[in-house]
């Protein structure tokens, strides 16, 4: 019963840790390194906000969140816009954003701010309080993660599925040379999707971050999820994406209650490297199934 | 005849049109133009130890195992087509085993560091042969997770010293075997390389690049090729680690560190990918910077990526490819 509900738990945390990624990467192909250390620095603005400029917990929020997605929205358009079109350089280049994103709060904050990143920088829960479902204590916070994350992948398939933004996502992800004589903007559409996605990670930070406390390490542990669910879901796949976190939460929850703590991680890049081995295109993936492999 | 014409010849023409991988040299200055950039090469790796002082020779050792990776990294994403994240496994995998060989047999590091390149190597291909049917990102994905797979399965069962590592190896006779083994490696790695390529082995590498459905047509058993060129680029990073190991007498999780896999690459960046010559220059000029920058403690990662993404976004073709280009394009004045 314990694995079922903090399995739940922790299934929802990793799609709601993925969804922006998998916008960003899965859907409109543009892949984003610097998710994880947009979602720390969300936090960490967040818990500057309200602690240093002693501010109203919901505007923090609705700053930071604006904040991460013009940081996105520069991301591209300073960077990754000379780079298109050649995968290993985004990703090198993105990936060197994140690091110095993560290396410069490690350091001593952004601008002014003073503050560093330890153990003792948590954001208070929306909802202080317990629970109790079938004899197990669940903290409401938990499941405000849990009804955010279904609402937000639901949301977002709508988003993808019925929305002239979301349609030329995709659009742009499949064929970007005939998105574009049909109209659509492809840089344009790619920065919206960075500074959605960018939005998105911000979004999960100040949901889940109440759990735990603002660290650096945790900005490369939440890329590691992301790119796991994304790519072992499958590329552009809501489902997939769900599906996959559900596979990694609950093995490595069920991992930890058998072998114990130590063989969470083992496990859960076991499970990574091992899905990516036989199914290289995901669990769900239909598209360029065939490239994707030799 | 009262003023003689001239004209501006450039020198790579003459010899490129005679030759295209065969050289048919006609004069001195054409074999000095050849020569020259191999002999500085060369010259300046050997000389630089003289010139510096202790502190400086150590970060010399340390840029020459940055180089090694670097020259495997280059020809797997180049001359390959595969690109591997995971350089930090070679280096692990090279440094514990030549470690554990000189801690539970008290072997010297010349018996172990030989053993360590060769099994290590081994080990890693075989690690790596699954992922091979695998391609472009995903391999990348695959290739960064072994590291970080490496040091959760030591951590988990606790073997070969844990987290703390083992100290206490046994390091080399003196400065100078430290430094000659290695630059005397690299340079051999790069000319090896670099013949490598242009032999028959490196043009079917090269065709499984570009297209390998192409080559696989053509009665040729791709995986095999790319198992030799998976081999033959962890021989030099295993060489890297069991170095290293002997080098500060002691091994621990940190091999396993991303310093090992995102260097190399930034080296590649900057020095010029595919040239297999840039990787090294790269990684000479990187180390002792982001050491020089050792002040600003972690800051210096900061610098050092907001120097890597102005290259990739403003130079994208690195320092060794527009070098090239320029002796490429040096002309003389001759006589008509």
């Amino acid at each position: 019963m314990d694995i079922l509900i903090y399995g739940t738990v922790n299934s929802v945390v990793f799609s709601l840790i993925a969804v922006g990624f998998t916008l960003v990467y899965g859907v409109a192909r543009v892949p984003n390194f610097a998710h994880g250390s947009i979602y720390v620095l969300v936090g960490f603005l967040t818990w500057s906000f309200v602690n240093d400029l002693k501010m109203n917990y919901a505007l923090a929020i609705l700053l930071s969140l604006v904040i991460a997605s013009i940081v996105g929205l520069l991301i591209y358009r300073l960077v990754l816009i000379r780079l298109r079109g050649m995968p290993t350089s985004e990703i090198i280049a993105s990936f060197a954003v994140s690091l110095i994103i993560l290396e410069g709060l490690r350091m001593q904050g952004i601008a002014g701010f003073k503050g560093f990143i330890g153990p003792f920088y948590t954001l208070q829960p929306f909802v202080e309080g317990k629970i109790s479902i079938a004899g197990i204590f669940v903290d409401y916070q938990r499941l405000i993660i849990i009804g955010a994350g279904l609402g937000l992948v639901i949301f977002l398939w709508v988003f993808t599925h019925h929305t002239k933004i979301g349609l030329s996502l995709r659009a742009i992800a499949q064929d970007e040379r005939a998105a574009m004589m049909l109209g659509v903007n492809s840089d344009r559409t790619a920065m919206i999707s960075l500074s959605i996605g960018s939005a998105l990670a911000g979004l999960a930070a100040v949901i889940i971050l109440p759990l735990g406390s603002v660290r650096a390490e945790e900005g490369y542990r939440v890329l590691i999820y992301a790119l796991a669910v994304c790519i072992i879901g499958g590329l552009g796949s809501w489902g997939g994406a769900v599906l996959a976190s559900f596979v990694l939460a609950f093995a490595m929850k069920i991992s930890t209650s058998l072998f114990g703590a130590l063989w969470e991680s083992v496990v859960l890049v076991g499970t990574i490297i091992l899905i990516l081995l036989f199914r290289p295109s995901g669990l769900l993936g239909k598209q360029k199934e065939l490239e994707e492999r030799v | 005849m009262a003023d003689r014409a001239k004209r501006k010849k450039r020198l790579d023409r003459s010899i490129k049109v005679r030759t295209e991988g065969l050289y048919a040299l006609a004069s001195w200055a054409e074999m000095g133009y050849l020569f020259m950039p191999r002999v500085v090469l060369v010259l300046g790796l050997l000389l630089l130890p003289l010139v510096l002082d202790m502190y400086w020779q150590r970060v010399l050792c340390s840029a020459g195992i940055y180089a090694l990776l670097a020259i495997g990294f280059d020809f797997l994403a180049e001359y390959v087509g595969l690109v591997c994240l995971g350089g930090a496994f070679f280096i692990g995998a090279g440094g514990y085993i030549a470690g554990l060989l000189n801690e539970y047999f008290h072997w010297s590091p010349f018996v172990t560091i030989p053993i360590a390149t060769v099994l290590g190597a081994g080990i890693s291909t075989l690690v790596l042969v699954p992922c091979l049917r695998l391609r472009g990102i995903y391999f990348a994905i695959v290739s960064f997770m072994f590291p970080l797979f490496a040091v959760f399965i030591i951590i988990a069962l606790n073997v070969f010293g844990g987290t703390e590592g083992i100290t206490a190896l046994d390091t080399f006779p003196n400065v100078w075997v430290e430094l000659y083994l290695i630059l005397g490696v690299v340079i051999v790695a790069l000319f090896a390389l670099r013949r490598l390529v242009n032999e028959d082995m490196g043009i079917i590498l090269r065709g499984i690049m570009d297209n390998d459905q192409a080559v696989r047509a053509s009665g040729i058993n791709i995986i095999a090729y790319k198992t030799k060129a998976v081999f033959i680029a962890a021989l030099l990073g295993c060489f890297g680690g069991a170095y290293l190991s002997h080098l500060y007498g002691w091994l621990g999780l940190s091999l396993f560190a991303m310093d090992f896999s995102i260097l190399p690459i930034a080296a590649c960046v900057m020095g010029g990918m595919g040239t297999l010559v840039g990787p090294v220059l790269g990684a000479f000029i990187l180390t002792p910077m982001s050491e020089a920058l050792r002040g600003f403690g972690q800051l210096r990662v900061v610098l050092y990526c907001l120097i890597l993404i102005g290259f990739m976004v403003y130079k994208p073709e690195g320092i060794m490819n527009a070098l090239q280009r320029k002796y490429h394009q040096f002309e003389v004045w001759e006589e008509v």
